[in-house]
């Protein structure tokens, strides 16, 4: 057993409270949770209990045996409602179909690192979450030995259950836990061995899924209170614009409307923090009764907008180089692919030198360089931005979907100068988030409209209002060179990459490590679109090109493309180049031949194209491979094989979900979605003209392996995104014959596809 | 405005508005039944897919002059307990990520059931190409479907 200092929690391991039917305050009754078996589909009477104990501020247990179990994290379907729970639970040592999970509001007083990003709220929750469930249980024990005066460790526990053997009595966690909250909070306690776990690595069925499938409200959007009005923003058409001025007179005499103005979300003078990213700070709102009524208003509404030269200055400047159109500034995609091949590797620089490149490139036998490009996209979470805000001269009420809660609290303190204990932050269940909800102007956006109007309102975009009010996933280029000698040895490597407004390049990732001569090299070029993290933030892209690179860099120089993966892995495990390189070979090799062995990579039966691809981001490893056939030049994706290392998975089947969905989302983006721009705006503003991979499109299969190492878990959500698009890429390359450098891949197959037929 | 008379999930209900408004924004804003999701408003996403008179319509698209006298299910009237079987194998596999979709997913896979007890995968996909998931869980969907058509 593992000993562990609770001091490191102490905040929120304050207790002694005993609360008739209630514990932390929940605002709206329906976040909270049914009962987990519920969720299972069985139908089970369930008493509730008319006295809840608190014995820290993870949970409180019922006098008949019920336990409240809090979810820090937001959920934005990456399901960790279930899983840190259920990883609670497994330390307390209670029976899963006695649990009741509820959504925790923001308190930072009891909780740490509220937030939903980087696949961190397992990881980062991993201790927190065991060390609540094992204080719990050590004080029910304790006051359990008390009662009875035997020594402690003569107890034992099953299900919620505390026996004592030798006097063959028994009792259940609901009659000791008043006595409970008696006890001191111990110094130290122990977590359990991994071979005990009951709970944790058993598949447990989201806690939410029954009220999913009944359609109960558990959404931002699904707020409906008394006196509560819809806000809906109209913004300006294009990055590089601001408002000038409007005629609202004939929106505000349409029916039900209540109010039209205009609001500066971050205002110059405000302190931003990180998340404060906003496309546009000032918007025209239209406040009214119904959301139809609003949306008409909106269209009825006549504002002008202008040129804003200090959001333009950049392009401008830009556009004094050679062969740039003059816009005026306003961006579009042309624009976009002519700066990131010349202007933006012009400014590039060394971010990591290993050996001397320099010398290995010109003594090389010959030297393989190839570009790879990707363009903007949008984020596009199924539920539109929104937000419920009720700020009155007292408190400011905020609920709905956001990543960043803790952030989001300290925006609206800074934006409306209200002391933080005056803000009240609850995150509803997200129709998706995929990074964009890391970024909450729209819930400074509500506080600020409800403040003015002082009435409850809940802010709505619409799906337009999403697409072209974005912070999306920037657009971004990278070239790689290899000098490769006379015995087809990759001598050195080079990596150039940048993007608009960020660079993703991640320098002391593979292959650095695995070849003598080394360099990356970073630049980035200054937009006024705004851009911010999308689910795998720069590995997004750079996994795919980089693991495309790798195939064809395999096949110069005549090797399978797994092994030659494998020969530079195991370089860089034996005498790794470098101290700085930050992935550990053997788990990365160890992905690799997994998924070999389960996709019979060599056994040459299947027909289909293959490719592989594998790739470490956020703290875990996923080897894929893909089987597909071109039919009418659309790729049909037969199978895809993942092998995935994420140390100790919690929740099995719902983690092997995460990884269908990662897949289906790599594949998707990789291959179909865009967000161009034009004269400043977006060029695609809906489902009509953005593409999303649909149904048919998915793979017929998706096999998923874990590897079992009992390694303390790591990330889940992101991971198993970025390399599918290189085994997609080096798939479609054994379909085609020809490699595809630029995403989205399918207009270049097509192109490709054409080419060839003329 | 004007006074419209609907008949949703076996009840009556009585609404005073706009005769353009789509049945989707009388059923949340007016109604408060939630579970019928706006998604883009442009009939591409299908997560607000209700039953009209027994068929998968987009309820934005349906003007609610048009909803009047007519039988309108969405996903709350699906079932007395959440246990008709495509909830149960929703369950079962359990489908969602976010959920945002699966109302929306359900209702247009039980409409391909009642025409089609046993599809095909051709055929669940054509019929389903219409939803989007954004979180990819189109294969659970897919062994959701067979799993119920077994049953229903």
């Amino acid at each position: 057993m593992k000993k562990v200092k609770t001091g490191m929690g102490r905040r929120s391991f304050i207790k002694n409270v005993s609360l008739a039917g209630g514990g932390l305050l929940i605002g709206f009754n329906w976040l909270a949770c049914k009962r987990a078996a519920e969720e299972n589909g069985e139908e089970v009477a369930m008493q509730m209990p008319d006295e809840w104990f608190e014995l820290n501020g993870y949970l409180k247990i019922g006098d008949n045996g019920i336990i409240t179990i809090y979810s820090p994290n937001p959920e934005i379907g990456q399901n960790v409602k279930t899983a840190m729970p259920m990883i609670v639970a497994e330390e307390l040592d209670v029976d899963w179909n006695n649990v009741i999970v509820e959504q925790a509001p923001l308190n930072l007083d009891v909780f740490t690192r509220q937030l939903a990003g980087g696949s961190q709220s397992i990881r980062q929750g991993w201790e927190p979450l065991r060390m609540a469930g094992a204080t719990a249980k050590q004080m029910l024990l304790s006051a359990a030995a008390k009662e009875w005066e035997v020594p402690v460790t003569e107890l034992s526990v099953d299900k919620g259950i505390i026996s004592h053997k030798a006097s063959d009595r028994s009792i259940g966690y609901g009659e000791i836990a008043k006595a409970a909250t008696k006890i001191e909070v111990p110094d130290e306690i122990e977590l359990k061995d991994n071979s005990d776990f009951k709970i944790i690595g058993t598949s447990r069925k989201n806690v939410d899924a029954k009220k999913i499938v009944t359609g109960k409200p558990l959404y931002g959007l699904d707020i409906y209170e008394d006196d509560m009005l819809i806000a809906m923003i109209v913004q300006p058409p294009a990055f590089g614009m601001e408002f000038k001025s409007m005629d609202a007179a004939k929106a505000k005499e349409m029916p039900g409307i209540k109010d039209i103005f205009t609001i500066d979300t971050y205002p110059e003078d405000m302190e931003r923090e990180w998340s404060d990213v906003a496309a546009f700070s000032k918007l025209v709102v239209v406040v009214g009764e119904s959301t139809w009524q609003v949306m008409q208003a909106k269209k009825a509404l006549n504002v002008e907008w202008d040129l804003n030269p200090d959001l333009t200055h950049q392009m401008q400047i830009l556009e004094k180089s050679p062969g740039m159109e003059d816009t005026g500034g306003l961006e579009n995609s042309d624009m976009h692919t002519a700066l990131m091949s010349d202007a933006g590797p012009a400014k590039s620089e060394v971010v990591r030198k290993d050996g001397d490149p320099e010398s290995a490139f010109s003594n090389a036998a010959r030297v393989i360089e190839r570009s790879y490009s990707c363009p903007f996209l949008a984020h596009n979470c199924m539920e539109p931005m929104n937000f419920y805000a009720n700020v009155t001269d007292e408190k400011a009420e905020l609920l709905g979907p956001i990543q960043t809660p803790e952030f989001a609290e300290k925006s609206v303190n800074k934006r409306l100068g209200f002391e933080l204990d005056k803000i009240d932050v609850q995150m509803t269940r997200m129709g998706g988030g995929f990074g964009r909800r890391l970024y909450g102007n729209f819930l400074v956006e509500a506080a600020v409209i409800s403040q003015k109007m002082k009435r409850p309102i809940k802010l709505v975009y619409t799906r337009e209002d999403d697409m072209t009010n974005g912070v999306y996933r920037p657009a971004y280029r990278v070239s790689y060179r290899a000098a490769i000698d006379a015995n087809n040895n990759i001598t050195a490597f080079h990596v150039n990459a940048g993007g608009i407004t960020e660079s993703p390049l991640f320098a002391n990732r593979f292959p650095a490590g695995a070849i003598d001569n080394y360099l990356a090299e970073s630049w980035t070029i200054d937009s006024s679109i705004s851009t911010g993290a999308f689910r795998a933030p720069r590995s997004n892209f750079i996994a795919g090109a980089e693991q495309s690179f790798l195939d064809e860099l395999a096949e110069e120089v005549g090797k399978d493309p797994i092994q030659f993966r494998l020969d530079m892995l195991k370089r860089a495990k034996n005498d790794p180049v470098g101290e700085e390189n930050d992935y550990d070979p053997a788990r990365y090799a160890g992905v690799l031949e997994l998924v070999r062995d389960k996709a019979g990579w060599n056994n040459g039966n299947s027909t289909s194209s293959k490719g592989v691809a594998a790739y470490y981001c956020h703290n875990s490893y996923v080897a894929q491979i893909l089987e597909m056939d071109l039919k009418d030049n659309e790729p049909v994706i037969d199978r895809v094989t993942c092998a995935v290392d994420c140390g100790i998975v919690v929740n099995p089947d719902a983690a092997k979900n995460m990884v269908e969905g990662g897949t289906i989302d790599g594949i998707g983006h990789a291959l179909y979605s865009e967000l161009s721009f034009k004269d400043g705006g977006v060029q695609q503003n809906n489902f009509d003209s953005y593409r999303l991979i649909r149904h048919r499109e998915a793979p017929k299969k998706i096999d998923v392996h874990f590897v079992e190492n009992g390694i303390d878990p790591t990330g889940l959500g992101e991971p198993p995104f970025p390399p599918v698009q290189g085994a997609l890429a080096n798939a479609l390359y054994k379909a085609t014959g020809k490699r595809i450098y630029k995403q989205p891949f399918l207009p270049e197959i097509n192109a490709e596809s054409r080419e060839l037929k003329t | 405005m004007a006074q419209f008379d609907l008949n949703i999930n076996g009840k009556k209900h009585s609404v005073d508005v706009d005769p353009e408004t789509p049945l989707l924004w009388v059923l949340r804003d007016n109604l408060k039944l939630v579970g019928t999701k706006y998604g883009c408003g442009i009939a591409q996403c299908g997560a607000c897919t209700v039953h009209f008179n027994g068929s998968a319509v987009r309820s934005c698209q349906v003007p609610i002059s048009a909803a009047q006298e007519n039988e309108i299910t969405t996903i709350e009237g699906l079932s007395e307990n959440g246990d008709h079987p495509v909830q149960k194998a929703w369950l079962e596999h359990d489908v969602p990520q976010c959920g945002y979709c699966q109302a929306g997913q359900i209702m247009a896979a039980t409409a391909l059931l009642k025409n089609n007890p046993s599809p095909s995968d051709a055929e669940i996909e054509d019929v389903m190409n219409g939803n989007i998931c954004r979180c990819g869980t189109y294969n659970r969907i897919k062994a959701a479907i067979k799993s119920a058509s077994q049953t229903v």
